[in-house]
């Protein structure tokens, strides 16, 4: 047993000891320690070195607003997280934690110069001294804050554990388990609601755990919560979350909660989620999130030995871990004063208190005497000092607010209380209004936004009696509001320790301001002087303080900083606390892994993959894949020994010689079907289709209202009343959307109908001059003949025994065939087209030489070459719009001055002069690479590809005025080198189209 | 995550069905060539970009996939009341 455990006391299990290591070293704690509290138990302050300073930390608070004793934990495996609050991981046998932000460890850390440095980082330091010269701070300054600043390191493996998410419902959810939210819930619970309670810390109590003075309906607090658990737990209408913390209030009473479920255990079973996030939608929430102690503000109160009061209490009480050898209280809340008198009563020295306050409650006083305890009124702590933990103090007395001489005390723990701050992060989140109260110096809970109660000690009630009662009225409301009948029960205690304090900015000093480090922010390293500094800088409301200092913007969200931060604000500025204001919780209310939030949206099923009915053939002959949307498409399918290059020249070649075979299924498709479907139609689409036959299609362009394109795809007639449309393969949704809002809100009068048909048809392009020799025996029912079935035709015929919806189109410019088959038929029709291909030296090509292929014939890709700006005269496709149409979506837009600007980007092709050049897509064009920097630059390169038919490199590319510069030579400057190109014409294989036909 | 009603379906379902499609109650003008280049800016980018009931468009999209009306306060984000395409726009908002 460690010479700060007392044998037998607290919550934790005696007689199961647990190893666990601490920086490589073996320690040993107790089932049901923290690592906190097992560090504490070993004698163990020192835990960490502050974010900016590297200076020597110790633990602070016993719970999850603990701004120092951040550690990594690490299983090994893939299993390591950092800044892991030691005050909520719980010792299992195993455990390894290590300190963090140290060089070259935590008793010598090289980083720590930064602490003699500190004059010269002050308060905007990033902003004042860093922004010159430029070019410094890449190679310089950046280099070294992000090797000196920080907490921990980030894991090096991916996270090897998974994650759950669940959804549930309820009548009332109570956020916290102390004694209000204890009570609200067994109240809520007996009217017959269903109840979710949620705490984050191992088992629920809160307060209850840490006080073995009061007696709740003549019962020790031990008792009591014991009886309260288990008819909790008996309760079918209420489920218990401890290890849970409400990480945020949403909308609509939503609270997400984020539970703990493996992190406590020693071998977590295999299958088991490490965290499961709760999204509860709950028809009343209480929230009895209880209230923070507050940091006194003094010269050195950040070395290790000083801790919270009511911290200690905890360790005391609940762990029955004594903090140190020696301890004195430094006050200026009645609260302390009881954790004093519980560690004198369980034997450690209590050496003084001091309290600010120049009168109390006699009855502190006078049992203060009898347990020997000096104590001094309207005192101050001036300083500290030990170099890795507290040695002794300076307290010096306050007389008419002139501080006297100082006092040396020697101690190695230093208790600090500065009263206690409502916890209202989750009403905030609600945007709920608070309202200061001047009688406590604090903010409460206002006007609310959701249906949602407040209890206890989160609107500023004090002492164990207040909470128990307000939790059970609190939770009775909240019951009642949801629908049921419900009494509170009356909850009288004894020995209830109620207290009251003041609100003290800063405890008086003799020092030197320029000489005094007193912390307001323990994670990111704000003192007081920063704090006076940035208000004396002009910043007057407390956000740009904020932003200035970095107050409150550590991972504890100010937890602890940030009340005394605002009162040191508002004094310099001179205004009281409200009018300076107080900056906003945001959620998460404490940090939350990245797993928790992903849940199964993990590894394969992060996202969706669509997959195509070929796509499994594709992956057993060795296609590359690339994303295209959602779908996985085939990129190229190299051969052994091939390069993408290699692979993509030859597909190109087999293609253009003789036939190739590709799987183009995820073109988006939609029918359009009824009596107004061509009327529709044309009002929706820029071409003409009144006069388009049956059985006939054309290439169909899409714009929106402002004239831009937003699609294009071929559509085909197949009645008077049926349409099959093609859209782009990342459009479909898009188009499909659009069509409906027209459809439903513009033109409800038009009889038309669309369904969505993208994943019914396999579609499979054949394109080449031999694609009709390998297509015209096995289909049935249609002349293939270019008389009967000439280029941009359709039919319903079958194709290899599969009823077929068959086009004859072609997006490479070679003869070309789209065989559009049920779904399920797809891989039969494609292996037996590559089988009868054989004789027809058929080759599967990807999505690169579609790609290639249709730059060649300057056919646009929606997105590539177009970007959201490009009308269709821009694009060279003015020969689709419907000149005689009255009106269609986009076309007032597209008489509008600027987009009748002849000096508007223009597509045009690029042929580089160096034939062996391929332009990087996106490479900014300019017209004299002579012009000083920043140069105009006059348009970009949007598609660039090696044309093994041309035996050169192509390009298409955006230009200012771009058809009137063919012939013009332009330069595209690149890092080490200026390529040139010329303008060309768009259209660079085959411009007369004779291949369609061969 | 919001709650919305869909007055199609009279059902009121998670935010996650529903998709936002713009402000509400700009019809498309009948004969847009009888517009000024004014009146068309005006129709294609001039929104209300209000600070408080927002009358606005949203679809059902995982749901019953119709379009409707909503006002939405865009200071509390609340859902003040929705309503089926085509119908007028109330006079009154609820408190
Ligand atoms: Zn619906």
């Amino acid at each position: 047993m460690s010479a700060f455990r007392i044998p037998g006391k607290g919550r934790v299990c005696h007689d199961k000891p647990v190893r666990f290591t601490f920086d490589g070293k073996q320690y040993q704690g107790l089932e049901a320690d923290t690592l906190a509290s097992a560090l504490l138990a070993n004698g163990v302050h020192l835990v960490g070195r502050s974010f900016k300073y590297h200076r020597p930390r110790g633990i602070v608070s016993a719970g999850s607003e603990e701004p120092n004793a951040l550690v990594g934990v690490s299983r090994g495996g893939g299993r390591e997280e950092p800044n892991t609050r030691a005050t909520l991981q719980e010792v299992y046998e195993g455990l390894t934690a290590i300190s963090q932000n140290r060089w070259p460890c935590l008793h010598f850390d090289a980083g720590a110069t930064a602490d003699v440095l500190h004059r010269f980082l002050p308060a905007g330091f990033y902003y004042k001294t860093f922004m010159w010269p430029k070019r410094f701070w890449d190679r310089l300054y950046e280099p070294l804050i992000r090797r000196a600043a920080g907490l921990g390191v980030p894991p090096s493996e991916p996270d090897a554990d998974h994650y759950a998410s669940r959804y549930a419902h309820c009548d009332v959810l109570v956020v916290g388990a102390g004694p209000a939210g204890t009570a609200a819930a067994l109240t809520a619970g007996r009217s017959g609601a269903q109840v979710i309670l949620a705490d984050e810390q191992a088992e629920i109590g809160g307060a209850l755990l840490a006080d073995d003075k009061v007696q709740i309906e003549d019962q020790t607090a031990a008792d009591w919560l014991s009886a309260a658990q288990a008819e909790l737990a008996a309760l079918p209408n209420v489920r218990l979350l401890a290890r849970t913390t409400a990480i945020g209030y949403y909308h609509q009473n939503m609270v997400g909660l984020a539970q703990r479920i493996t992190d406590h255990l020693a071998s977590p079973p295999a299958d088991a989620p490490r965290e499961r996030m709760w999204r509860v939608r709950a028809a009343q929430v209480v929230l009895a999130q209880g209230a923070i102690e507050r940091p006194l503000v003094f010269h050195g109160n950040d070395r290790p030995g000083v801790m919270l009061a009511g911290a200690a209490q905890i360790y005391l009480n609940r762990y029955g871990v004594k903090p140190g050898k020696t301890v004195v209280v430094v006050t200026s809340h009645d609260s302390a004063w009881h954790t004093a008198f519980d560690l004198a009563d369980a034997g450690t020295p209590i050496a003084a208190i001091i309290d600010t306050r120049p009168a109390i409650d006699p009855a502190l006083t006078e049992a203060a005497a009898p347990r020997g305890i000096e104590a001094l009124l309207s005192h101050t702590v001036t300083a500290t000092s030990g170099r890795l933990r507290l040695r002794s103090i300076h307290v010096n007395a306050v007389t008419d607010g002139k501080v006297g001489g100082a006092r040396l005390i020697l101690c190695d723990t230093l208790l600090m209380s500065g009263g206690w701050t409502p916890s209202l992060h989750l009403f905030s989140h609600t945007q709920g209004k608070l309202a200061w109260d001047e009688a406590s110096q604090s903010f409460l809970p206002d006007l609310k936004t959701e249906a949602c109660h407040i209890a206890g000690g989160g609107r500023g009630l004090w002492g164990i009696e207040n909470a128990l009662q307000d939790g059970a009225k609190v939770g009775a409301e909240a019951a009642m509001a949801a629908g049921f009948n419900a009494t509170a029960p009356a909850l009288t205690t004894q020995n209830d320790r109620s207290g009251a304090g003041i609100i003290i900015a800063e405890l008086p000093t003799d020092r030197g301001p320029q000489s005094t480090r007193s912390f307001v922010d323990l994670q990111n390293d704000v003192t007081s002087k920063d704090i006076r500094l940035a208000v004396h800088e002009g910043m007057h409301s407390i956000e740009h303080v904020k932003r200035y200092t970095t107050s409150g913007m550590a991972t504890d969200q100010g937890k602890l900083a940030n009340m005394n931060g605002l009162a040191i604000a508002a004094a310099a500025i001179g205004k009281p606390p409200p009018q300076v204001g107080l900056t906003t919780f945001r959620p998460p209310y404490t940090p939350t892994t990245f797993g928790t939030f992903a849940g199964y949206h993990q590894d394969d099923t992060f996202d969706i993959t669509r997959k195509t009915p070929i796509d499994p053939w594709a992956a057993d002959n060795g296609a590359v894949f690339e994303p295209v949307s959602l779908w996985r498409r085939a990129w190229y399918f190299p051969k052994p020994g091939e390069d993408m290059h290699a692979a993509v020249a030859r597909e190109c070649r087999a293609t253009r010689n003789a036939v190739g075979i590709f799987d183009a299924s995820t073109l988006g498709k939609i029918e359009v079907v009824g009596p107004d479907a061509v009327e529709f139609l044309n009002r929706l689409y820029t071409n003409p289709w009144t006069k388009l036959a049956p059985g006939r299609c054309r290439y169909g362009l899409l714009l929106g209202e402002d004239g831009y394109i937003l699609d294009d795809g071929v559509i085909g007639r197949l009645s008077e009343d049926r349409f099959h449309v093609t859209t782009t393969t990342g459009g479909a949704a898009r188009v499909l959307n659009m069509m409906e809002d027209y459809l439903q809100t513009e033109w409800p009068d038009l009889r038309v109908w669309l369904t969505s048909v993208t994943e019914q048809w396999a579609t499979i392009a054949l394109n080449g001059p031999n694609a009709r020799k390998l297509l015209e025996p096995l289909v049935e029912g249609q002349d293939l003949s270019d008389e009967a079935f000439p280029h941009m035709s359709l039919a319903d015929c079958t194709v290899a025994g599969f009823p077929a919806r068959l086009f004859r189109v072609s997006f490479t410019g070679e003869m070309g065939f789209e065989v559009n088959v049920p779904a399920r038929h797809g891989l039969a029709l494609w292996q037996r087209l590559l089988g009868e291909g054989e004789a027809h030296d058929i080759c599967p090509y990807g999505t690169e030489t579609m790609h290639v292929l249709r730059a060649e014939k300057g056919f646009i890709v929606v997105g590539q070459d177009t970007d959201g700006t490009v009308t269709p005269g821009d694009a060279n496709l003015g020969w689709a719009i419907g000149k005689r149409k009255p009106d269609f979506v986009g076309k007032r837009s597209l008489a509008r001055p600027d987009l009748v600007d002849p000096n508007r980007k223009q597509l045009v092709g690029l042929l580089t002069d160096d034939p062996k050049v391929v332009l990087e897509e996106g490479a900014q064009l300019v017209d004299d690479p002579n012009r000083p920097i920043p140069m105009q630059m006059i348009g970009h390169v949007t598609s660039s590809y090696w044309s093994e038919a041309l035996g050169r490199s192509i390009a298409l590319a955006l230009v200012e005025g771009g058809r009137m510069r063919m012939g013009e030579t332009l330069y595209l400057p690149m890092a080490s080198i200026t390529h040139t190109a010329k303008v060309s014409r768009t259209v660079f294989y085959d411009p007369d189209g004779q291949r369609l036909s061969m | 995550m919001l709650l919305i009603h869909c007055p199609y379906c009279e059902a009121t379902l998670p935010e996650l069905e529903f998709t936002y499609a713009g402000e509400a109650h700009i019809a498309r003008p009948a004969d847009p060539s009888t517009m000024s280049d004014e009146q068309w800016r005006d129709f294609l980018f001039i929104r209300t970009n209000a600070r408080g009931p927002h009358f606005e468009r949203w679809r059902h999209a995982h749901g019953c996939g119709r379009f409707f009306n909503a006002v939405r306060d865009t200071v509390s984000d609340k859902f003040l009341l929705t309503y089926k395409a085509g119908e007028p726009k109330p006079e009154s908002l609820p408190e």
